[in-house]
């Protein structure tokens, strides 16, 4: 009895991440799905087909005729989409490079830290958390100002005379999305590093490496995994972006997080917008299963 | 052929030759570590060809006097010669030593081939060459089936030749082997003692060997420094360090040994006269002479101590009666706990020749320890 109990009890754990899934992804992803599908319409919901359980199965099939991909193709014929994907995934990708630029040297010095002085550090990186997400990135709007505080500090100093136009421009985004999610970067690569056993950097530096070839030769590619995970951390948010841009970037900067908003809201346009954001999820996800995949082979090659 | 190596090894002794030279020199050297003094105002010589153990209790420094071999740390004073060259201020990468890590240090990122070739790739050795040197290696560790795995998909032996085979490959001056068998269970570490020494025959290196266990340093060793607290106590052959002590420490650290204290009371021809403070007359073989009235301990390891029914014919001197208090058997020998009449227990060990003995001493038996003149060793502290 106790036996069958514990069996179930394993069963049931294993059933909640998938349960999780189901639920909070793969539910609302058809909904999202079936919606990019629809028309717009002037009604609530402000789209058709709306099915009714009162015109039974025949009902159902009859309406789900009126589905069509009508918006996908849309979204091909306006430039303005493309446009936005591919400006989305630029800013992205050089956030991402920034982000990996500034946090691996913090991560590299926090693992090479004494260890009494780890948890204190790690606590540093976490901190920023600790204040809403939307209050920081206004704090910016105060910081990257004509009149804010950099270039007042700037001036004073003496080194502009003139403030820099930061605020409404791609340099801001930039700097948003770096200090947003540098920790996503930061600890990982930290994870990866702390547990590297020191004795393999004086193992390369006996065979002939100096610190810096040691560096490349053996640290860098033990992080690899590190760098990969916080490379996705900040990537896949980042495209998807809408906070940042919205505050931070200017008029002309185009992302994809944006366009989505506007369509949703300004147009009202949900089967437009549902359509957006499936495709955004199609450009992230499927290089990302096709790169897991090459690993994962290349991992049962090594063995 | 290994025969003719063997007798290559008996005859190898640089270190009582004047005019050999010292192929690395310590000299005075003290490193600390803020208030703690790990190492000593040490000195030490190791020849050329020469498998040279340190051996010590963990914490005694003898690991970080094979870093500072090895330019992971640097003396705090004095300095360390080697071939000719003061290796002040070279870093580990320009020493031509290279170190077999206790952890082996395996990159787990590249496969055996690819560990044994880091430090060729590293001097820019053209690429034939280095395929033919880790070919060498592999063989040589017997690891040719193995040189596309990766590190974690060997057992422990194997990875101890992996690591082993790296720190050969660009065939170093000097090998350094910090507790190089310490993972490795005990057969396995038996063969692979064996192996090392083979190995070090063949190639002509110097060994220096660090390790906490004294068999593993009396088997391989050419020579052993003791060491305690940062300083060493004596550097001798395996036998001279078993055979003759220069101290209560080094007796008492190798092997097993019985200590007797007492006072020297006077000189007979080339023996000392000595009374324990139980009362038993010792008579020994010293070539020092302390006066009388000195004190003196005598070390006499188990294997030279006798056990009689009756009393021997030198009674009483180099005697004692006593009662079998412990019979530990251990197949090829048995070591047996003798009490004294004054408490003390001594320990005697003699080797089971024969598979059967007729009437074997038993507990309780009352029984005589005896020993020879040249049975042990008069230490003057």
């Amino acid at each position: 009895m106790a036996k069958l109990a514990s069996a179930l009890v394993s069963r049931l754990v294993i059933i909640v991440p998938y349960a999780w899934l189901l639920f909070f992804f793969l539910i609302p992803f058809f909904i999202v799905f079936r919606i990019s599908l629809s028309q717009t319409a002037v009604a609530m919901p402000p789209y058709t087909p709306v099915f009714d359980l009162a015109g039974g199965l025949a009902g159902i099939l009859e309406k789900a005729r009126e589905f069509s991909v009508d918006n996908y193709v849309w979204l091909t014929d306006d430039a303005l989409y493309f446009n936005a994907y591919v400006s989305s995934l630029v800013i992205a990708a050089i956030s991402t490079l920034l982000t990996l630029l500034i946090g691996f040297p913090i991560a590299y010095g926090m693992a090479k830290a004494p260890r009494s002085i780890r948890p204190t550090l790690l606590m540093l990186v976490i901190l920023p958390f600790w204040t809403s997400f939307l209050i920081r990135v206004y704090a910016w709007i105060a910081i990257l100002k004509p009149e804010g505080l950099l270039n007042q500090f700037l001036t004073t100093i003496g080194i502009i005379d003139q403030p820099l136009i930061i605020l409404n421009t791609n340099s801001a985004i930039y700097i948003g999305i770096v200090y947003s999610y540098l920790p996503f970067m930061v600890l990982p690569i930290y994870s990866a590093l702390e547990k590297m056993d020191n004795s393999l950097i004086e193992a390369a530096q006996d065979l002939g490496c100096t610190p810096t070839s040691a560096f490349w030769r053996v640290t860098f590619p033990l992080s690899l995994p590190g760098v990969v995970a916080g490379c996705l951390l900040v990537f896949i948010p980042a495209v998807g972006e809408f906070v940042i841009p919205d505050l931070l970037g200017g008029s002309e900067t185009l992302m994809i997080g944006k366009t989505l908003w506007s369509e949703f809201n300004a147009n009202r346009d949900w089967p437009v917008s549902s359509a957006v954001a499936i495709i955004l999820l199609m450009i992230l996800v499927i290089p990302i299963v096709y790169f897991q995949n090459v690993q994962a082979k290349a991992d049962s090659e090594g063995k | 052929m290994m025969k003719s190596l063997g007798s290559i090894r008996r005859s190898f002794a640089p270190w009582a030759d004047p005019a050999s030279k010292p192929f690395i020199s310590v000299k005075n050297v003290t490193k600390k570590f803020g208030d703690f003094t790990a190492v000593d105002d040490l000195s030490l010589n190791i020849y050329t060809r020469e498998f040279f153990a340190l051996l010590g209790a963990s914490g005694c420094g003898k690991s970080t006097l094979l870093r500072m071999l090895a330019g992971f740390e640097q003396p705090t004073s004095g300095e360390i010669i080697l071939d000719g060259q003061n290796l002040a201020g070279i870093p580990p990468y320009r020493r031509p030593v290279n170190m077999m890590f206790q952890s082996y240090a395996l990159f787990p990122h590249m496969t055996v081939e690819n560990n044994i070739a880091f430090g060729l790739k590293q001097d820019g050795m053209p690429k034939p060459e280095i395929a033919e040197r880790v070919a060498q290696m592999l063989k040589l560790v017997k690891l040719e089936k193995f040189a596309q795995r990766r590190p974690h998909q060997l057992s422990g032996g194997q990875r101890q030749r992996v690591a082993l085979a790296r720190s050969i490959a660009k065939r170093p001056k000097v090998l350094l082997l910090d507790e190089p068998l310490g993972a490795l269970d005990k057969k396995l570490r038996e063969e692979t003692q064996f192996e090392l020494m083979d190995l070090q025959q063949e190639l002509g290196l110097t060994f220096v060997i660090v390790t906490h266990d004294q068999e593993e340093a009396m088997t391989m060793a050419d020579r052993i420094a003791v060491m305690s607290h940062g300083k060493v106590v004596q550097v001798a052959t395996p036998a001279e360090i078993y055979e003759a002590p220069n101290s209560r420490f080094v007796a008492d650290f190798i092997g097993d040994v019985n200590l007797f204290d007492g006072t020297v009371i006077g000189v007979e021809g080339g023996s000392l006269r000595i009374e324990t403070t139980s009362g038993i007359q010792l008579r020994m073989a010293s070539p020092e002479k302390p006066a009388s009235g000195a004190k003196a301990a005598v070390a006499i390891r188990p294997e030279k101590i006798r056990i009689s029914r009756q009393p021997p014919d030198h009674a009483p001197v180099n005697t004692a009666e006593g009662e079998i208090w412990d019979i530990g058997y251990l197949g090829d020998m048995t070591v047996f706990h003798v009490r004294l009449k004054d408490g003390k227990v001594v320990k005697a060990s003699s080797l089971n020749a024969v598979r059967a003995v007729e009437d074997p001493l038993g507990y309780d038996q009352q029984i005589w320890i005896s020993f020879g003149e040249d049975a042990g060793v008069v230490l003057k502290d």
